[in-house]
């Protein structure tokens, strides 16, 4: 296939994830707020989550982004070693975000950090943030993140001593939990992250904070683990929009990596109700399929 | 209680709101963050006025994604940011300016609800997230001051229409409901880690 055209479908595509992203939320989040709806008994609570839950149907059929703040693009890629178009992508991607920005799909945030100038079209250093990984094959999986500054403000990262063991790291949790109360736009999905290092923590939090609702970690002691916490975050009673309530997170989601025998890193991500991603696998002829949503 | 208001509110009217009450308002809504309180505060120390007139109008914690069609706007998602962020201005701002109504989403703290219960204003905690809702109560913008300070930063201001609903979650009389959350947390918590 003519490789001008492989990336204009390209970029056609990664408007599309961005769209898909920022106007419809995945139906297993919508779902799991229905089910927190049903089992919440504070009336404050339920109207909140009465109000999101009328905010996303209302996004999905007017076309409209979701929250405002649709954030910073960070973008996934798993690209398959055989895939016709690589060194050009981080283009390709910059020209979608603009595309988009454009659209009025996303808000214009990138500012730079000291001078705090807006660039107005969501670039600038390093941003659109993307993220690689390559495989074996012939395909390309794009996984494209919005993520709002509400709930990544709360982020957290301690390098924890290894005495302090399992309760540490729990107490750690509970901490940044009770410190961030309502802020992280509750009820959230909770990304744990614990070992390696100190940066590579947080995308262990990250991608924990991503993982789909109904998937629990493999390991069955992790698993545990994070049913443990996620009744524990509960107990708290901080609740929808921190007003109080029974559920404030919908999950407790934690990936580990191995660490040094001297490091017990722990990085916490929230991810907000509002835990917008989009996801497709794309063919060397320029094919998409969707991976997150129902595209007809 | 369930309110519908209309904005300019007096400051007899906004006493009567307590937290836990329901309110909608009506009439004009500017969004204000962090540079907006900023600049508007450095305004006020210099003596200069401010573009518009906020006395006994609302606030709005949020920056709103806008598009511009010919040479009007139109608000595509406006929902609230947090407020804590303008902890570090908002009884300043509240002194100063003498707005009645904060709508934003988190909550505020002490220096805030004190402010509010000498000046007579109330907080209200608009859903996080719902910016598809808010823009839906928005008629029109009216206009748009700042706007070299960013889109999400600048004054914008709107005509709203059954903007809520909204919680108040602090009024004019020293009542905050996040303190009690806050307390009822504190409790909750020495609970869990005893289990831990």
């Amino acid at each position: 296939m003519d490789i001008d055209l492989l990336a204009e479908k390209l970029r056609t595509h990664f408007v599309k994830l961005i769209d898909l992203a920022v106007t419809a939320l995945p139906t297993n989040i919508e779902e799991a707020l229905k089910k927190t709806l049903n089992e919440e008994t504070s009336e404050i609570a339920r109207e909140q989550l009465k109000a999101i839950l009328r905010n996303i149907q209302v996004a999905r059929e007017k076309h409209i982004p979701i929250c405002q703040d649709t954030g910073i693009q960070m973008f996934h890629l798993s690209i398959g070693e055989d895939f016709p178009l690589k060194a050009e992508l981080p283009k390709i991607i910059t020209e979608a975000v603009r595309k988009a920005t454009s659209e009025a799909l996303l808000r214009p945030n990138a500012i730079h950090p000291l001078t705090r100038l807006n660039t107005r079209d969501n670039t600038g250093i390093d941003v659109p943030y993307i993220e690689w990984n390559l495989l074996e094959g012939n395909t390309l999986e794009v996984e494209v993140i919005p993520k709002g500054a509400g709930s990544e403000n709360m982020s957290a990262l301690k390098m924890l001593n290894p005495g302090d063991g399992l309760r540490g790291v729990k107490r750690f949790i509970i901490e940044i939990v009770a410190a961030a109360g309502g802020k992280p736009c509750p009820p959230y999905v909770l990304g744990v992250g614990i070992g390696l290092c100190s940066d590579s923590v947080m995308k262990l939090a990250r991608r924990a904070s991503m993982r789909p609702l109904q998937k629990r970690n493999e390991d069955p002691e992790i698993a545990n683990l994070e049913d443990e916490l996620l009744g524990l975050v509960n107990e708290t009673g901080i609740g929808s929009m921190g007003l109080g309530g029974r559920t404030t997170a919908l999950a407790v989601n934690i990936e580990v990596g191995h660490t040094h025998t001297a490091e017990l890193p722990v990085g916490i991500i929230f991810q907000c109700w509002a835990a917008r991603r989009a996801a497709a696998r794309i063919y060397p002829n320029g094919r998409a399929e969707y991976l997150s949503h129902e595209v007809s | 209680m369930e309110f519908h208001i209309k904005t300019p509110i007096s400051e007899d009217k906004v006493r009567e709101l307590r937290v836990g009450d329901t309110l909608y308002i009506n009439g004009i809504i500017f969004t204000a963050r962090d540079e907006a309180h900023k600049r508007a505060l450095e305004y006020a120390k210099e003596g200069k006025a401010l573009p518009i007139s906020v006395e006994g109008f609302a606030i709005f914690h949020c920056g709103p994604i806008a598009q511009q069609v010919g040479s009007e706007w139109r608000i595509v998602s406006a929902g609230p940011t947090t407020s804590t962020r303008m902890e570090m201005f908002e009884s300043d701002f509240l002194d100063r300016f003498k707005v009645r109504i904060v709508v934003g989403k988190g909550g505020m703290g002490e220096r805030t609800t004190e402010a509010m219960k000498r000046v007579g204003a109330v907080y209200c905690a608009f859903t996080g997230g719902a910016g598809a809702l808010g823009a839906g109560a928005v008629q029109r913008v009216r206009g748009v001051e700042w706007l070299d300070l960013g889109m999400p930063e600048a004054l914008w201001i709107l005509d709203i229409k059954d903007f809520g609903p909204l919680t108040v979650a602090i009024d004019a009389h020293g009542k905050n409901l996040y303190e009690e959350v806050d307390r009822r947390v504190g409790e909750n918590l020495q609970r869990i880690y005893a289990r831990i």
